[in-house]
């Protein structure tokens, strides 16, 4: 029932992400999305950026070389994409990063 | 009444000694001579005296004495005159027998040294200290540069490129005239070059499962500043296994993430399970990077390891920061030992280094299946 209640209060959040993921949402390095949780979050940006969803998730499960954290935790270590939002947080996309 | 000749002279105490002198770093004192001015100090402060007379009332064997990091057995000992504004410091040995600091030493690191976090004690600490710097690049770089400047006793460098024009945008180890040569000799050049006190070991290799059991275990503490997942995997795994801490560091465009994996807290597998496909996510030649990026994260892996070697602060330790060079913008997320780790979690399967090309679907750069051309796919450019 409590995921009903979560469903109807769509959130406003901001979503940041790395320099080499701006280009999939449009250039800059946050967007605004809507949701309840992370992976309506994700699928609002989709909606918005077509194509953006794949670099984060696959089969329904985060990328193993992309973490997505809801404010500072890593939300492999909450509930995944069912993880839910509330008003103000910060979601960050943060891939795996190489260079040295 | 301070006669005409007497002298102010401005004494460094010592950490260890401090609580004895009021807790001040420096004391005022007059004299004419070294020994006078022991003398006032002890009128003032009676238990600093008896840390630096003994009962014969001579300054005893592990205290040195410095004028203007001239140590005074080499001058007139107690009777060396001083001038007004000289600098005296009292410099105990370390308990253990160690030799004190050469007085080019105390002027050298004396910026270190006084502060109390650091003091001659953690000078000490940092001189026995054995540092492995993976890849002579862009972050490797700005690292071992400063832990060379801070008297870090020992830096190993493991890369196996060679120096390419393109590596001169960011990578502070080499120079103009270092093109074409190998990383690691025109490293080693350039640190000897800022402190010849520091012992540089050059190991020309890429780093594979075949030497890194070999390598690492040789050092205290592993930087990591590798330029490709497969070399991240690798190193993250050989230090879980010989027991090492890792000060992780990595680059792209605008972003610089910065870590320690501490054993038991975590590791670059539990941050991110797996490599992407190759390909997926570009490196540094592909995408580019802002060399100023590359000094600071390498200077905060070098300020996490000077941390670690002195054990002060907070570390990062099960904390990942991220910083955007774009908005200038630093941040710190959660990092957790993951229960469900492979490498360190409770329930571990991989128990010996694996088949990382395979692992990570790309060779070793410069391995014998590497392609090991000199941009881009080097340990560390």
């Amino acid at each position: 029932m409590g995921k009903e209640l979560q469903m109807v209060s769509l959130m406003a959040v901001e979503v940041k992400v790395t320099a080499n993921f701006a280009k999939l949402i449009g250039g800059d390095r946050s967007a605004k999305a809507e949701g309840g949780t992370i992976g309506e979050i994700l699928d609002d940006l989709d909606q918005r950026h077509p194509g953006f969803k794949q670099n984060v998730v696959a089969d329904g499960r985060i990328h193993r070389f992309v973490n997505v954290y809801l404010n500072d935790e890593d939300v492999r270590f909450l509930q995944q994409l069912d993880t839910p939002i509330r008003e103000g947080d910060v979601v960050s996309v943060l891939p795996a990063l190489a260079g040295g | 009444m301070a006669g005409e000749n007497l002298m102010s002279v401005m004494v460094y105490i010592p950490t260890p000694f401090r609580r004895l002198a009021g807790n001040q770093t420096y004391l005022k004192a007059e004299g004419k001579t070294v020994g006078e001015v022991l003398d006032a100090l002890g009128q003032s402060y009676p238990s600093l005296k008896q840390m630096i007379y003994d009962e014969a009332d001579e300054i005893p064997g592990h205290i040195n004495i410095y004028i203007n990091s001239h140590e005074i057995h080499s001058l007139q000992g107690k009777n060396t005159p001083v001038k007004d504004g000289d600098e005296m410091a009292v410099i105990p040995a370390i308990a253990g027998g160690q030799v004190a600091l050469t007085p080019e030493q105390v002027n050298r690191y004396s910026r270190h040294i006084i502060m109390p976090q650091v003091g001659p004690v953690g000078q000490r600490k940092l001189m026995e200290t054995k540092v492995l710097i993976v890849g002579a690049g862009g972050l490797g770089g700005p690292a071992a540069l400063y832990l060379a400047l801070a008297g870090v006793g020992t830096i190993g460098i493991v890369d196996f490129d060679i120096v390419d024009l393109s590596n001169l945008q960011r990578q502070v180890l080499h120079q103009n005239d270092d093109v074409g040569r190998k990383k690691t000799e025109s490293a080693k050049d350039t640190l000897l070059s800022y402190n010849p006190d520091v012992n540089v070991v050059i190991h020309d290799t890429p780093i594979t499962s075949d030497n890194a059991m070999e390598i690492i275990p040789q050092y205290d503490i592993v930087v990591n500043g590798a330029d490709n997942f497969t070399t991240r995997y690798l190193v993250n795994d050989a230090c879980y296994f010989a027991d090492k801490t890792l000060v992780d560091g990595s680059i792209l465009l605008f972003d610089g993430q910065a870590t320690v994996f501490k054993p038991g807290h975590g590791c670059y597998r539990c941050l991110f399970p797996a490599p992407p496909p190759p390909g997926l996510v570009p490196n540094c030649a592909e995408a580019g990077v802002l060399g100023a990026l590359t000094g600071v994260m390498g200077s905060i892996q070098a300020i996490e390891v000077i941390k670690q070697v002195l054990e002060i602060g907070d570390s990062l330790v099960s904390r990942l920061l991220l910083f955007d060079a774009l908005s200038m913008d630093f941040r710190v997320v959660k990092l957790r030992r993951d229960p469900k780790c492979p490498l360190c979690g409770d329930d571990a399967t991989i128990t010996e280094l694996v088949d990382y090309v395979e692992f990570c679907g790309a060779p070793f750069p410069g391995g014998r299946d590497g392609e090991g051309t000199s941009d881009g796919v080097s340990n560390g450019s």
